[in-house]
């Protein structure tokens, strides 16, 4: 069995990118998340699974490499902050119009603009509404841990491959940077067996693959926007993942994910103490996102405090969630700034419990 | 009926001349008459049929005309988006390092948009085969300029001509990546009579074959027509790319592989290698 080791979140990924049996990873650096690459280069994963690890000369070309390698058949990922995830929505769109897998991991920094380098959660529309063109949905997991960061490597891959979608890690700046304990899955071997639809040369016994996502036809080309829209129900109904704390006698309710569900587990003990029963829902899947679990803590609370760091982004499907049932209302720092317990507290006391 | 039966006597196996390809399928292709497009697409497939590569090949499409060229061939191929075809065929050469991988680009595509993409690849020296049509124009859009306009050209977006004083230089991206340690292999061709098909077939052969030696980007630019672009008849086209093109844009090779391959027995690929290097003439840089 093996032991815990101590890293960055940042590291973590890629680790267990290497011990997941991912066969190329393509990308390009920025602040926060420069050590993904960093480690895996000083790792040599070409020795030690035959990974291929390319610095890309930008975003661009990065998410292209992956669309390439996915059509391949071969488990690609890439890590970027939040400017250079810009960079990748239109290849973000033709990998999911063209249904391939791969794994992005975007570990957010504030902005809008160049913004800054402190960790923030701005980014939450840009992942879960769209981002690129086109009506699709990537599959999108938040960790809270250096170990979620580690273990939804292989979760995101699975999901990508299952669905032949792309999947995206929505991180933080402060989960990518801090150290903590972390355990690693067995190194798993790279695939061996393409899947069927990978490009890897027509052989006579089969059809030529082919991967685009162009259609002139319109009658065509609805019927297959169809056919993504009933994938992505189904992920909505299979995929949900989230988790609850302190929920059986709430009456208050945080919802967060990331860095702010963390630091929302001691505004709970603070605000217990004082004695507001509040609980907290952490949407792991952010899409798809929980939707029914949360409409149905609305039988048993009051009211929600949405905790982001940010302007108030997620809110909007917690509102959609709760259809009216209970008060919900918004705390958030932006910029780059962390909310403290103290201050969450105040909030939940200011705007939903009273008190 | 009588002229049926007489005609299928005379196609027969020991009268034939000419076949089409097994790599192109029977799809109609959706080009303007006497475009360039269609003649390249026939050469990539025939050279990938002579090579005996079909199984082993992988085609990156742009956006572009030839956006449908994976209706064509019959082979796997991938459709990038505009300009990043270097960036998908990098991924998978390097993950499936024994195949045979190509891009096939316009001028827009590789000349504006896809710049970056061209110029890291051919820098990083990724062992894969890039086609460039060069139609100084943005075909498959009505006929805008691009980068590849020659000076005082007309088109849909300078149409007064292209003023380079406002409106930039053309740029030889040929000679651009000739100067770069990744390529190993850089030639201006075209397809525009009998004589230039067949030695624009003897340079994307090459191309696929140098792919072998593992030296990096053989990159094969065709000097191509844009008939509705240039708003001429295909003729007319054809006469004006000799007259105005070629001065600006000269055939023939522009840097070859330094290193012959060691001739391995038996080893068709390596033989025809050394063979075709022979009417090669070198320029180093
Ligand atoms: C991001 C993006 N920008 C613009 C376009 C529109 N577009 C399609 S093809 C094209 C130019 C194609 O010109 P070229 O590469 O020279 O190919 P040709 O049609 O001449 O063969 C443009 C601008 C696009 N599809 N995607
Ligand atoms: S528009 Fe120009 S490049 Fe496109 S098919 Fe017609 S002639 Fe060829
Ligand atoms: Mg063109």
């Amino acid at each position: 069995m093996e032991e815990f080791q101590l890293m960055k979140g940042n590291e973590a990924v890629a680790e267990a990118a290497i011990r997941a049996g991912v066969d190329g990873y393509f990308g390009y650096p920025i602040t926060p998340q420069s050590e993904v690459m960093e480690y895996l280069m000083a790792a040599k994963p070409h020795e030690r699974t035959g990974m291929v690890v390319l610095q890309a000369e930008s975003e661009v070309a990065a998410i292209n490499m992956l669309y390439g390698g996915a059509g391949a058949g071969k488990k690609v990922m890439t890590s970027s902050s939040s400017p250079g995830i810009s960079l990748m929505q239109e290849g973000l769109s033709y990998i999911a119009g063209a249904e391939l897998p791969c794994l992005v991991v975007n570990v957010v920094r504030g902005g809008p603009g160049l913004g800054t380098i402190q960790p923030s959660q701005c980014d939450y529309n840009q992942a879960t509404k769209g981002g690129g063109h086109g009506d699709y949905h990537l599959i999108v997991l938040a960790p809270a841990s250096v170990q979620e960061m580690a273990d939804f490597v292989t979760v995101c891959f699975d999901l990508a491959f299952k669905y032949r979608n792309p999947t995206l890690i929505l991180s933080d700046g402060a989960i990518g940077q801090m150290m903590e304990k972390v355990k690693f899955a067995e190194q798993k071997p790279r695939l061996t067996k393409a899947p069927k639809w990978a490009t890897t040369g027509k052989t006579p016994d089969r059809e030529r693959n082919i991967h685009t996502s162009l259609d002139l036809d319109p009658s065509r080309h609805e019927k297959f926007n169809e056919k993504l829209i009933r994938k992505y129900k189904e992920i909505e109904e299979k995929e949900v993942r989230y988790e609850k704390i302190l929920c059986d006698d709430a009456e208050y309710l945080f919802v967060a994910y990331g860095t702010s569900s963390r630091i929302c587990q001691k505004s709970i003990q603070l605000a217990r103490e004082g004695g507001i029963k509040v609980g907290l829902f952490r949407p792991i899947t952010l899409w798809p996102y929980p939707k029914k679990e949360i409409r149905a803590m609305t039988n048993q609370i009051k009211g929600i405090l949405t905790v982001e760091m940010s302007a108030g982004q997620m809110i909007e499907d917690v509102l959609l969630s709760v259809e009216g049932k209970v008060k919900v209302a918004h705390y958030g720092r932006t910029g780059g700034m962390i909310p403290t317990p103290e201050e969450i507290v105040e909030a939940l006391k200011q705007k939903i419990s009273g008190g | 009926m009588a002229e049926t039966s007489s005609s299928n006597d005379i196609v027969r196996e020991e009268n034939l001349v000419y076949a089409k390809t097994k790599v192109l399928t029977d799809n109609v292709m959706h080009y303007c008459p006497g475009c360039g497009h269609g003649t390249t697409h026939r050469l990539v497939a025939e050279v990938i049929e002579e090579l005996g590569i079909q199984s082993d090949t992988i085609g990156v499409a742009p956006v572009g005309c030839s956006v449908l060229m994976y209706n064509y061939m019959d082979i796997d191929m991938q459709e990038a988006a505009h300009g990043r075809a270097p960036a998908l065929a990098t991924a998978i050469k390097r993950l499936l390092p024994e195949k045979y991988v190509f891009t096939y680009q316009g001028d827009g595509d590789l000349a504006a948009i896809g710049t970056s993409e061209t110029i890291h690849a051919c820098n990083r020296g990724e062992n894969f085969t890039i086609i460039f049509i060069n139609n100084g124009i943005y075909g498959m859009t009505g006929g805008q300029m691009a980068p590849t306009t020659l000076p005082n050209m007309k088109t849909s977006t300078s149409p007064y001509g292209r003023d380079v004083k406002m409106m930039g230089n053309p740029l030889k991206m040929t000679e651009l990546v000739a100067t770069l340690p990744g390529t190993c292999f850089v030639t201006r061709q075209s397809v525009h009579s009998p004589a230039n098909v067949r030695k624009a077939r003897k340079a994307i052969k090459k191309a696929f074959e140098y792919q072998n030696l593992k030296q990096g980007i053989s990159f094969v630019e065709i000097v191509s027509n844009c008939s509705s672009g240039w708003k001429m008849t295909p003729l007319q086209s054809n006469e004006w790319m000799v007259e105005n093109m070629f001065p600006f844009y000269p055939l023939g090779d522009i840097k070859i592989p330094e290193v012959q391959v060691e001739q391995k027995e038996g080893d068709v690929l390596h033989n025809s290698l050394n063979q075709i290097d022979k009417d090669s003439k070198q320029v180093k840089y």
